[in-house]
């Protein structure tokens, strides 16, 4: 709580600096946290891989967290739905709230976190089955049974990720059927197929041509109505076209957290002012 | 300045197109080896046998005149111990793959077991047929009985499923579990939607070879103690019996000659049901592999 209380007055602080009091900045710090991160530290057997880390993640909002490889970017995003688990020899401390509840505790179930926390992955990976099954797949594993229901939530998550007129005539077609990017959309209808929260995409747009990225970018867009999006890219381009706030990472610590126009316009830490223009990373 | 000195690659030219003929020829010669072995092989048996295979030879029970022995009783039982081996290794040899590659630790330990099981599946077979009659047929009292034989021959081909289902399940893409758990799938759930799926057409392929091997596997029942010579079909898997292979060893031990083309009908239908079985796998095979 402390934690949390000081990082909004660090945030307050830089922001009234930059933009004096902009009201803007203002309405969109009071908007609902989703997640309040909170000396979170992490370690791979004896890699420090993150480390105090202080970060907050507003309702209906694009947060982008982007820094060069290695600096623990993908890690931290891992964390917040527990995938980080998956990889051998992982330890955490700290606190990650989700929503007033420690998802590091022993007692959250993972399963009941990823039903709130969607994920879409760098690679597209489809299941290898029908369009329809790859949608479905999510709600029946839940427990949803009912064949009409099923189709309903299909073809709204296939409407939801822009994809629906490109496949409806063929849902019980194989998925590896389609391209690239459809097949990335594919995955986001998949995970908004469970009605999350929120969603983490882990540079979705990195295994893509430029087309599929801008409509991928576009969905990112209209999402944020319904979800909280938190975005790793390595595109910085990306992160300003398309995020409501930006957090760079560097070695496993958080830089710099701020509105996105302050960060690339007015970046307060030199090591982001020569990371966004191109100096290293 | 060039580093590469074109007069060289110009003269290495032929030598690396001669040697790429002479291996291609090489290979092909190896296959062809194989195959006229193969042939003959067949050739002789199906010219000796199949004189022999009529309808009298599936009805009748073994006889000590050629002319009326026939195969029913090895037949039968071959079936009864596949009963037997199918379940009680596919069972096995399957959960002991899920467990060591989905659920155990990546620790010393675990390797130093997957090591053995590999290890195990290259035991003489005639070391089970001791293990089989020491546990089975003894400490457990099952005597030669279709279930002893049955759980000495399971524990015989089960390092080789656990390897080949060890190796299906592996090749499973991380990605695919990763879109599943990300979707709040339990482990169990990934396991059976996700990950079984994708692997069952390697793990079919091959336990249907383990399987056959059972089926062809002569040494460890000979131990075990399995009659060759009997007129009656088992009516539980607690009666004895014997298998084609046995009866097949049993025939060509015989002095008379006409015994050795009863022995050569007797392969041909073993050789039947390899190839039935065999084709239920690649049918399994191709009809999971359809629904991708």
């Amino acid at each position: 709580m402390k934690g949390r209380q000081r990082i909004m007055n660090m945030t307050l602080l830089r922001t009234s600096e930059a933009f004096n009091m902009d009201k803007t900045v203002v309405s969109q710090l009071s908007k609902e946290k989703v997640y309040e991160t909170s000396q979170l530290n992490l370690w791979y057997g004896e890699k420090h891989a993150l480390k105090n880390i202080e970060l907050d993640i507003h309702q209906n909002e694009v947060t982008a967290i982007i820094g060069p490889s290695g600096c623990g970017k993908s890690t931290y995003l891992k964390t917040l739905n527990r995938m980080v688990e998956l990889t051998p020899d992982v330890r955490t401390s700290g606190e990650i709230k989700y929503r007033n509840r420690n998802i590091l505790d022993k007692s959250y179930k993972v399963e009941e976190l990823r039903t709130q926390v969607g994920m879409v992955f760098q690679k597209p990976n489809p299941f290898p089955k029908s369009i329809y099954e790859n949608v479905a797949y999510g709600p029946k594993i839940h427990g949803i049974r009912n064949k009409k229901v099923l189709d309903e939530v299909v073809e709204k998550s296939l409407r939801g990720a822009a994809i629906w007129d490109e496949v409806k005539d063929r849902l019980h077609d194989n998925a590896y059927g389609l391209s690239g990017g459809q097949q990335q959309r594919l995955c986001i209808a998949r995970c908004l197929a469970i009605e999350p929260d929120v969603i983490l995409m882990d540079e979705p747009t990195s295994a893509l041509d430029p087309i599929s990225t801008l409509k991928v970018e576009e969905l990112v867009q209209q999402l944020k109505e319904h979800y909280s999006i938190i975005i790793v890219t390595h595109n910085m381009q990306q992160a300003a076209r398309i995020s409501d706030r930006t957090a760079f990472f560097l070695n496993g610590e958080v830089i710099e957290y701020n509105n996105t126009n302050t960060i690339f316009s007015r970046p307060s830490d030199q090591r982001t002012e020569d990371y966004i223009s191109g100096r290293f990373g | 300045m060039k580093l590469i000195d074109k007069t060289i690659v110009a003269k290495k030219m032929p030598i690396r197109l001669v040697r790429n003929t002479i291996l291609k020829g090489l290979f092909f010669l190896a296959t062809t080896f194989g195959l006229l072995v193969l042939g003959i092989l067949l050739y002789r048996i199906f010219a000796q046998g199949i004189g022999y295979l009529d309808w009298d030879f599936f009805q009748n029970f073994a006889s000590r005149r050629p002319e009326e022995a026939g195969i029913k009783a090895a037949l039968i039982g071959s079936i009864w111990l596949m009963i037997v081996v199918a379940p009680v290794a596919l069972l096995l040899g399957l959960g002991t793959a899920i467990y060591l590659e989905e659920y155990a630790k990546k620790n010393w330990f675990t390797s130093f077991i997957k090591l053995n099981i590999s290890n195990l599946a290259g035991v003489p077979s005639i070391i089970f047929g001791l293990l089989g009659l020491t546990i089975f047929v003894r400490a457990l009292a099952l005597d030669r009985s279709v279930l002893a034989a049955g759980l000495t021959m399971s524990l015989l081909v089960l390092p080789v499923i656990i390897v080949a289902a060890q190796e299906a399940i592996r090749s499973v893409p991380r990605e695919l579990r990763e879109a599943s758990y990300g979707m709040g799938a339990t482990k169990w759930q990934t396991i059976v939607r996700v990950v079984l799926p994708a692997a069952i057409p390697g793990i079919l392929t091959g336990s249907i070879l383990a399987l056959s091997r059972a089926v062809g596997e002569t040494a460890p029942l000979v131990v075990v103690g399995i009659p060759m010579f009997i007129a009656f079909l088992p009516k539980n898997v607690f009666d004895t019996f014997t298998v084609l292979p046995m009866q097949i060893y049993n025939w060509t031990s015989r002095p008379q000659e006409e015994f050795q083309s009863v022995a050569a009908a007797g392969i041909l239908v073993l050789l039947f049901l390899l190839i039935f079985m065999n084709s239920i796998a690649v049918f399994i095979r191709n009809k999971f592999q359809k629904r991708y």
